[in-house]
């Protein structure tokens, strides 16, 4: 259990979190985060893992898990066209910021040799 | 002020020509000029020569909608064809939808006119309004303080006459909150209940868009409007949709309300304790039976919202890469960072178990531990809020204090269940104080004819904010 070893991690600004975490975190998610901020939110995501963390005094070993709360289950449609909701290739660009001969831009992924 | 008339009385004197929707659009915009600027509810405001001729073509071709010809507000998490979108967050600034959220088509099928996209948390991220790119909404009751969250800005704007009603999404308190926050009425609906197609979605499997309005009944009209099976939203229920206004009126003799004792202790603050306590006894004067009961898994809604919140919060967000629409992940906030990245060490290997499933498990034990209840009641009496109006800074500066603000509204959501926020005094300082009854999956309906009696021998919800004296 991982978690339970997180919660004894000690370092000097959190119980719980190392500012190496959230660097890791953040790569994960995606999100830019500044030095200032690494150490800022290493205090303040560890305080909120901390705080949730209470749920662990909860009995739960025979308990199924809820994701949803429709009761529905595989809710599905025909595989059909509606054409009433295709956007026009103009439509569908409109909103992006790079474009190039009615392409979307992306960064490169791959690296050249 | 037209503004202020109920949805019924407005929609009377539309059809015996007292005055026309353009009058009434038109007051709404003179009013705006003048309220606006101190209290900052609007991101968008819908430009006003097209929200008046479209009131021009109503009062021409008047519907037999209840909504036709009436002026509305919608949280800036809905997607409106034409209009800029934001959810409060740079990211959107200039995003304009190529297609319109379902509540907001109804909406316009049934000719009330949209003339506002309103203020809140950036991508529904709070209880204050404070966490929005585009400066804090002020509390018409109180300029110094907080209009709540995360839709502060369609609550202060229905508070203000601004607009007839709002539409705003609930995903952890956010329509109630704001609501007990600036003395109005609103129906966080059953999950399911309202189309999520086209709501910018914070956390999937709690997110609920839901009316804002003066009164109970009011938002009934607006309910039985925007409720129903869309196909486009895969979760929102086939329940036939009950005709609410009809019902309202039937009596509460009989019903019988829960007091958890619990929600009453220490957390909470003592002129919301005895404000709520003076409605329980309004509740037994018009016939309802209200008996202390105990849910002692309260302490547990925030650790378990605070959790599957912001893991599905840390997924949806996932899809901002600025490659399609909108700007860069820089442009997060502070608490949408903090968010995404409780989400993403939740749901990261080695922590799945402990945190993400284990709050899934709890989250059964509190679906059982309120359908064991309410088996025998047929509402919940609880607060919304622990805490009266926040100053500004009390919040945004202490993510503790942020999350317990979510105290009574989070499990309402962890369930799935309806829930009816309505004003019940005032506390020091004329401040708003608001009450919730819950009820069972699809009991809109009771809530809404509880909430109609208690506002028919109380005017609490008549009153009007410091800002328009």
């Amino acid at each position: 259990m991982k978690a339970t070893l997180a919660k004894t991690k000690k370092n000097t600004s959190s119980p719980i979190l190392t500012t190496a975490d959230i660097d890791h975190i953040a790569k994960l998610a995606n999100v830019p985060v500044s030095k200032e901020q690494a150490i800022e939110l290493t205090e303040q995501v560890g305080e909120t893992v901390e705080y949730v963390s209470k749920l662990g005094a909860l009995p739960t070993e025979n308990v199924v898990e809820t994701a949803q709360v429709t009761g529905l289950e595989n809710v599905l449609r025909e595989d059909e066209i509606d054409t009433t909701r295709m956007f026009t290739q103009e439509e569908a660009l409109k909103n992006a910021k790079r474009t190039y001969n009615g392409f979307f831009m992306v960064d490169a992924v791959l690296e050249e040799k | 002020m037209n503004s202020d008339l109920s949805i019924r009385d407005i929609a009377k004197k539309l059809r015996s020509k007292e005055f026309s929707s353009y009058d009434l659009t038109r007051e709404c915009y003179d009013l705006i000029e003048k309220v606006e600027p101190k209290i900052h509810a609007f991101i968008t405001l819908v430009d006003k020569k097209d929200a008046l001729a479209r009131a021009r073509k109503i009062d021409e071709h008047m519907t037999q909608s209840p909504l036709a010809g009436i002026p509305y507000v919608m949280k800036d998490a809905y997607l409106t064809r034409g209009v800029r979108t934001t959810a409060a967050s740079k990211i959107l600034d200039d995003f304009i939808a190529p297609y319109s959220a379902t509540v907001h088509k109804k909406l316009e099928d049934a000719g009330a006119i949209l003339i506002g996209k309103m203020n809140m948390d950036a991508w529904g991220h709070g209880a204050s309004t404070e966490n929005t790119d585009y400066g804090p909404s002020k509390n018409p009751w109180d300029l110094t303080r907080s209009a709540g969250g995360s839709g502060g800005g369609p609550a202060a704007a229905v508070a203000a006459r601004l607009s007839v009603f709002g539409i705003g999404e609930d995903t952890g308190g956010s329509i109630r909150n704001p609501a007990a926050w600036n003395n109005i009425t609103a129906m966080k609906v059953t999950y399911g209940r309202v189309s999520r197609y086209g709501a910018i979605a914070y956390a999937s499997s709690l997110d609920t868009v839901g009316p804002t309005a003066k009164t109970a009944e009011d938002c009934a009209f607006v309910l039985e409007a925007i409720a129903g099976h869309d196909p486009y939203d895969a979760t929102s229920s086939k329940q036939p949709v009950p005709n609410y206004t009809k019902e309202l009126e039937k009596s509460i003799k009989g019903k019988r309300i829960a007091f958890p004792t619990e929600f009453y202790g220490e957390a909470l603050d003592p002129e919301i304790n005895a404000a709520i306590t003076k409605a329980r006894e309004v509740f037994v004067s018009l016939g309802a039976t209200v008996t202390d009961v105990s849910l002692p898994m309260l302490e547990y809604g925030v650790p378990v919202y605070y959790i599957l919140a912001p893991s599905e919060t840390s997924s949806n967000l996932g899809r901002y890469d600025g490659v399609r629409y909108g700007y860069g992940r820089n442009l997060f906030t502070k608490e949408n960072k903090r968010r995404i990245m409780t989400g993403t060490y939740a749901l990261s290997s080695g922590y799945y178990d402990a945190y993400y499933k284990k709050a899934l498990k709890v989250r059964s034990l509190f679906i059982e531990e309120y359908q064991k209840l309410l088996v025998n009641y047929d509402a919940i009496l609880s607060p919304v809020t622990p805490i009266m109006p926040s100053k500004f800074g009390e919040l945004l500066n202490d993510p503790m204090k942020n999350m317990m603000a979510d105290l009574y509204t989070v499990i309402v959501n962890i369930v799935g269940l309806p829930a009816l926020s309505l004003p019940c005094g005032f506390g020091k300082g004329g401040l708003p104080i608001g009450m919730q009854l819950v009820g069972s999956m699809f009991s809109e309906s009771s809530l809404f004819s509880l909430g109609h009696a208690y506002q028919k021998v109380t005017d609490w919800h008549m009153q009007l904010p410091q800002v328009l004296k």
